[in-house]
């Protein structure tokens, strides 16, 4: 009891001492918060336009999430989500451009998403093999990968797959863009979110499923909390590294996916904007969890759009330093929740 | 002589739990006070509140006559009072000498080191005491007994005149813990108090002047040890009368089963651990091998379960029922029937986030009764785990939902037993130090549990590091050591030395150094 109360308490803890310095914040550079806060949340949740952007980056938010929470759960620390994004757009696009424009939708957007993932997994298995075979550190390679992705896409995309005087890929065809939300049901008012919407917290179901109802997970685990027990119990560690590793970077694939099948219809260089490192932050303040990463998802959400909508009235950097205090009190409140508890 | 320490009604809780409730004890100066108690008796944390680590929640420490308030060690080491704890805190990459003066370097920050004097002190005290270390070497190239004369050296360094001992025997071997005792009674000759904690009762009885028993967070008596026994002392400590020694019929052995012909291993930086090792255990027998730590019994588990380091060079023969262990991996190994507890329970046998029911599931989550679908049939489980619970008297209040973690080593190590005892289909049992850090009360029900398991014709190789569970268990013993088996005794051996034990374990005890 006492456990669950704190596991419950420390996340919003640490999040309305977040809104409290960020109140500070907007104080010191001289703005009213109170108008500030009104104006982000009519631009966010009080207006359609706005929930239904909101949606669209927490479904991304939800998928990078949990790219980085199954491999924390085998105590990896995936930061390349990032470079498994870009890995996963470029490959998308690329299939979503070469594709015969009569193929129908369905297999257009299958073949699209299968490449996204399949690309966003053999960036993050990369990670988990070096691991595995020669025991580099997983956070030192995957962010090497993240160098080595945002190179490789910057460099094809510039001297060989973008349309001349841009600084993108030709669109995919039109049978492989996801349809969006409003081309269908007429709500969320032209915003980019779209069917992969839907998709993420079934995705986010099937992985607690997955670690937590599952022998599978069972193993897995076991593996993250005592490596050598698990030897002992017959489980084979390095196989359940590379998993991890794989299926999240098949969660990022699928991200990449909602982006650009959902929203852009071709790459871009930069369009994933840091939103893999964010998803860093969506999967600590959720603990790793599955669940919980859909409302911590929704927050940061909600916190990167509603920078954008105040953009007039206070520099988006303010709300950078907002996600950014809001991580560091998170691991401030867990590291303090566990010294209450012993 | 006055009271060193004197505790009057000390309480301490956390949350709703009392740990120590309502204790007064005086300790003598110049005398070896023992207090002796299960785990989770309370005896660590009435230490830590008397060394300054922790604070009482109510009640009154005073020390020579004078009452205290320590908020930290510090406090404690000032006011004379040093412990020697049961994991050693020294820096392996320092000198012995260093070690020492760490932390009272007698010097200002950037002023010389007195290296010099220090060392003459040192040497002064090792002479006194026998503690006999060289100042020079380093920390890492220490045997055990010696990283502990560092330790006592460091109280002396400070002056201490009480000095807490946290089970100070539990790493060493039957000599250095003679040398030990020689050690603490010249110290209490020389008019130091001594606070020893520990749940051997031999050494207690051998060693210390007075004992104070605890059981539940309460102090159930103190008495002089030239006026009590051992049986007084475990019935004051369990609460109930125990059998000390299990009953063990005659047994009937069978074919043999685990058949380990010249096996030798050589770890990855080329040190010999198994020399040439041989031993044959038959259905129904129990083979004991009694060692110090560290002569290979390590690497025989890893050798015999699959669990070797990388670069390891394994040659010989170690087979089941004929077929052959060397280069399988652990999963099949137990699909031949060879079940494993490990030596070290918490590192390698639990979960210690699981529940109690995953943990009796741990490591036999592979076996098909238990699934369903993906996961695994809640049913068939919890009637396992309720099963299991009844069989093993394990103590616990919600297996499905209660981490292994909450539970006492005692019960932890009966979920362990119960689990690896009732494989389907076991021919080998591997028990190693079965009964490591648990009270004599769950000591009985294991050690009936496994002479049970015998009666039923399972093979069993025991490794303890405990002689008296070696005697009271074995049917043959193997004396192993520096990687062999350097002599073995006979069942009838067995069978005729038990009577006296005392001789017995001396017997062994050459074999083994």
């Amino acid at each position: 009891m006492h456990r669950k109360t704190a596991q419950l308490l420390i996340p919003l803890l640490s999040i309305m001492s977040a809104l409290a310095v960020s109140t500070l914040i907007i104080l010191i550079a001289g703005r009213d918060p109170i108008m500030i806060f009104e104006k982000m949340f009519q631009g966010t949740l009080g207006s359609a336009y706005g929930t239904g952007q909101v949606l669209f980056r927490t479904t991304t938010l939800i998928l990078v999430g949990l790219s980085v929470a199954l491999p924390f759960q085998v105590k990896l620390f995936n930061i390349g989500a990032e470079g498994q994004l870009q890995m996963g757009a470029f490959a998308a696009a690329m299939t979503g451009a070469m594709l015969p424009p009569t193929l129908p939708s369905l297999s257009a957007i299958s073949l699209c998403v299968v490449a996204a993932m399949g690309a966003g997994t053999c960036w993050a298995i990369l990670a988990g093999v070096l691991k595995v075979r020669f025991g580099v550190n997983e956070v030192i390679s995957t962010i090497m990968l993240n160098f080595i992705a945002q190179g490789l896409t910057g460099y094809l995309l510039t001297y060989h797959f973008a349309v001349p005087s841009t600084v993108h890929t030709s669109p995919v065809i039109d049978a492989a863009i996801i349809p969006s939300l409003y081309s269908v049901t007429g709500f969320f008012a032209k915003s980019p979110a779209n069917f992969s919407t839907l998709l993420s917290p079934c995705v986010a179901l099937l992985f607690w499923v997955i670690l937590f109802k599952s022998r599978f997970g069972f193993e897995m685990r076991a593996t993250g909390l005592q490596p050598e027990a698990a030897r002992y119990g017959g489980i084979n560690a390095g196989m359940h590294t590379l998993t991890a590793m794989g299926i999240g970077g098949a969660a990022a694939g699928l991200g990449a996916a909602n982006i650009l099948l959902g929203y852009k219809h071709y790459y871009e260089a930069g369009m994933t904007g840091g939103i893999g490192f964010t998803g860093i932050a969506v999967a600590l303040l959720a603990g790793a969890h599955p669940l919980w990463i859909m409302l911590s998802a929704l927050f940061f959400g909600l916190l990167e759009y509603g920078g954008l909508t105040v953009n007039a009235y206070i520099p988006k950097d303010i709300f950078m330093i907002i996600e950014a205090i809001t991580i560091l009190l998170v691991i401030s409140f867990s590291a303090l929740g566990k010294r209450i508890q012993q | 002589m006055g009271v060193a320490v004197r505790l009057s009604g000390i309480s301490k809780r956390f949350g709703n739990f009392a740990a120590n409730s309502n204790i007064s004890l005086s300790i003598e100066e110049g005398t070896i006070h023992a207090l002796v108690g299960e785990n989770g008796a309370g005896k660590s944390t009435l230490t830590k509140i008397i060394y300054g680590m922790l604070q009482p929640s109510e009640g009154e420490v005073s020390i020579q006559g004078k009452p205290v308030n320590f908020t930290s060690p510090r406090d404690a080491i000032n006011a004379g009072i040093g412990m020697v704890h049961q994991h050693f805190m020294l820096i392996p990459s320092l000198s012995a000498a260093e070690n020492i003066m760490l932390g009272d370097e007698h010097a200002g920050m950037f002023q010389r080191l007195p290296l010099k004097e220090i060392k003459a002190s040192i040497q002064q005290h090792a002479l006194e005491f026998g503690l006999a270390v060289d100042p020079e070497a380093m920390v890492e190239n220490l045997s055990v007994g010696e990283e502990q004369r560092v330790e006592i050296l460091k109280l002396l360094f400070r002056n201490a005149s009480i000095m807490i001992f946290d089970e100070p025997t539990a790493v060493l071997t039957p000599s250095e813990t003679e040398h030990l005792f020689a050690t603490l009674r010249t110290l209490r000759d020389k008019g130091k108090t001594i606070i020893l904690i520990t749940h051997k009762l031999d050494e207690v009885l051998a060693v210390a002047d007075t004992i104070s028993v605890m059981r539940k967070g309460e102090i159930t008596g103190t008495m002089q040890a030239a006026s009590t026994t051992k049986p007084e002392l475990a019935q004051m400590m369990v609460g109930r009368s125990v059998l000390l020694r299990v009953t063990n019929p005659p047994p009937s052995p069978g074919e043999t089963v685990l058949d380990i012909k010249n096996l030798d291993f050589c770890t990855a930086n080329g040190e010999r651990k198994l020399h040439n090792l041989t031993l044959k255990v038959k259905a129904g027998e129990i083979y004991g091998i009694a060692g110090v730590e560290g002569n290979g019994q390590s690497e025989l588990l890893q050798a015999l379960y699959g669990l070797l380091p990388a670069g390891t060079s394994l040659v010989g023969e170690a087979s089941v029922k004929g077929e052959s262990l060397i280069g399988k991996k652990p999963s099949e190994i137990t699909l031949m029937g060879v079940s494993l507890t490990p030596e070290n329970r918490l590192k390698h046998a639990v979960i210690l986030n699981y529940t109690v029911s995953g943990n009796l599931l741990f490591g036999r989550h592979r076996e098909r009764s238990f699934h369903r679908g993906i996961g695994f049939n809640s049913d068939v489980l919890n009637r396992y785990t309720n099963q299991m619970i009844a069989d093993y008297d394990i103590k616990c209040s919600t297996p499905a939902t209660q981490p292994l973690s909450s539970l006492s080593g005692g019960n932890q190590q009966k979920i362990v037993l119960a689990r690896e005892l009732n494989r389907p289909n076991i021919s080998l049992l591997i028990l190693a130090q079965p009964t490591r850090g648990i009270d004599i009360g769950a000591i009985e029900t294991i050690h009936n549990k496994i002479i049970e398991a015998r009666n039923k014709g399972i093979a069993i190789l025991l490794i303890s590091s405990e002689l008296e569970e070696i005697i009271a268990l074995s049917t043959r013993i193997g004396c192993m050591y520096k990687g062999a088996i350097v002599y073995e005794f006979t069942p009838e051996e067995v069978v005729l030395k038990k009577n006296s034990e005392h001789e017995f374990k001396k017997e062994i005890g050459i074999h083994i150094t």
